[in-house]
């Protein structure tokens, strides 16, 4: 509808019909998420009948009415953990773009660098990179964030890289031959041609990486220093036998998660509709 | 060097492997003269183009612009290039698409605007200065690109098929906004095409080509409106050009000299 004023004389029509459209629109939002809410809430229900009914005990199954105590009495420490750990995430994802794009973007500009690091960063996508955290924890010290949000930005700079480079290679022959025809500089045409032809893929990148970036935060905290996280606690309440209190902070990092997903996809459709209006 | 032609090729030859796709090719194109390059697919008009604008080397002969070489041309921006697409960035708008050749070349930010507005004004395109090029139609997006092939006020516009993918009212629309652009710049134009009236409408000449491997078979004089070549009748408008008996009679030489290059 963002085009309706363009056209004369339509402007008027479509606007009343917009607002039904959104209408509808609500509608069927709500008509495609209530059968996935009241799935999880009959599975909730079933799993807490299960538990109840069937005597499972606490250490291999609590029943989410405990979680859920246990979510509202530790509700200022999974508020600070989350925050921890949200905050490496995110400290990992901004440096592991920033880099992943400027590889890409060197890639993109230097055969010589390009066949130096495409086989680095590919080969660094099939080891598991928290299995670096141990090592970066002894590197860079038990009392730091450093090695955390070191594992969360290798991890990053795959997928940013990957596609960054993609995107950067998608460029149509009639802009290379109209830079050419400027006698434009290999920075010019990436400045003008292929950085910002290649945004869409770079947000892709940033979406797939930013839940990934809590999942590696989160690893990278079971293999020891600071005990100030949500991994750290999920660990300790189970080493300690606090089931429900492991689960809440477990049901905090799913939370976690979605809020990484939910963030990177805004930006990613916030961009790209941006670039095409 | 020493050479008043807009373009000046000698003996231009021009070898894709063993594909022999240019052999000697002699051609002048004097300061404002606009010429025509018609031949059947894979005759290398296309290649002889790209060879002025310096997006291809000639593997024999020499090709002067402006008296330089055309690597030296396309440094010093001599010329200005529009392709069959018109090849807009969509991620900048109508006025920014127009200032790009001004823009590599660190033209200042408030000269651009005002050049790109005289442009837009020029092409008649000034109410679209803020859209997308994804909101123009093909035919305004090619008067955008011819737009800003104009940016730097080249002396030589070099035309690849620049209306090729146009319906064909759009198409004969197009070809007298190019004459009336053309006559307020006083450019030389080299024009590459597929269509005989069109090549005869714009032209002051028109050069036949064989096919492959790509030779000059005959000059045709065009019936460009107003222009020094047409000798016998100087029409004031398109329209009287394309209902003249002699649009029809050169429209038959060129069609004449194409079928002698088959032979």
């Amino acid at each position: 509808m963002t085009r309706a004023g363009a056209v004369p004389g339509a402007a008027g029509v479509s606007a009343g019909r917009s607002e039904r459209l959104a209408a509808r629109g609500g509608a069927l939002r709500v008509a495609r998420v209530w059968p996935a809410v009241a799935f999880g809430i009959t599975g909730l229900v079933l799993w807490e009948l299960v538990v109840v009914l069937g005597r499972v005990p606490a250490f291999l199954l609590p029943p989410p009415s405990a979680i859920v105590a246990q979510i509202g009495a530790q509700a200022p420490v999974i508020v600070a953990t989350t925050a921890v750990t949200g905050g490496n995430a995110a400290v990992g994802l901004v440096a592991g773009f920033v880099l992943g794009v400027a590889l890409a973007l060197l890639a993109a500009r230097s055969r010589l660098f390009q066949d130096l690091a495409t086989p680095v960063v590919l080969a660094a996508s099939a080891v598991p990179i928290v299995a670096l955290a141990p090592v970066f924890t002894t590197m860079f010290g038990s009392t730091t964030e450093v090695a955390r949000r070191l594992v969360v930005t290798v991890l990053v700079i795959v997928p940013v890289f990957v596609s960054t480079a993609r995107g950067l290679r998608q460029v149509q022959p009639v802009h290379a031959e109209l830079m050419t025809s400027l006698a434009a500089t290999p920075w010019q045409h990436a400045r003008f041609v292929r950085l910002p032809g290649a945004v869409p893929y770079i947000m892709t990148g940033l979406r797939l990486a930013a839940p990934a970036a809590v999942i590696a935060a989160i690893v990278a905290e079971y293999f020891g220093g600071l005990q100030n996280g949500l991994g750290s606690r999920i660990s300790s309440a189970a080493a300690n036998t606090a089931y429900a209190r492991a689960w809440a902070f477990v049901a905090a990092s799913i939370a976690l998660g979605l809020l990484f997903h939910l963030a990177g996809l805004l930006a990613e459709r916030l961009v790209t509709r941006g670039l095409r209006t | 060097m020493t050479s008043g032609g807009a373009v000046t090729l000698a003996g231009v030859e021009k070898h894709f492997g063993d594909v022999h796709a240019l052999d000697g090719i002699d051609l002048e194109v004097c300061a404002g003269e606009f010429v025509s390059l018609i031949g059947p697919s894979g005759c290398g008009k296309s290649t002889l183009l790209r060879i002025v604008a310096d997006l291809e080397h000639p593997t024999g002969g020499t090709a002067l612009v402006g008296g330089k070489t055309p690597q030296q041309a396309r440094l010093d921006q001599d010329y200005g290039i529009a392709f069959q697409q018109a090849g807009l960035l969509e991620w900048r708008s109508v006025t920014e698409n127009v200032e790009l050749p001004l823009h590599v070349h660190g033209v200042g930010k408030a000269d651009r605007r005002a050049r790109a507005a005289e442009l837009l004004e020029l092409v008649g395109l000034h109410e679209f200065a803020g859209s997308r090029p994804s909101e123009l139609s093909g035919g305004m997006q090619q008067r955008v690109a011819i737009a800003r092939a104009l940016a730097p006020s080249p002396r030589l516009l070099l035309m690849d098929e620049p209306f090729g993918a146009l319906d064909e009212m759009t198409r004969e629309r197009m070809q007298a906004e190019l004459l009336r652009i053309i006559g307020e710049t006083g450019a030389a134009v080299l024009f590459v095409t597929h269509s005989i009236p069109e090549a005869v409408v714009l032209s002051d000449r028109v050069v036949v080509m064989s096919p492959r491997p790509g030779r000059i078979t005959e000059i045709v004089p065009g019936r460009r409106p107003g222009a020094r070549a047409a000798t016998d009748l100087v029409p004031d408008d398109v329209e009287d050009v394309r209902e003249s008996g002699a649009f029809f009679a050169a429209i038959t030489a060129v069609r004449e000299a194409l079928r002698k290059g088959h032979e």
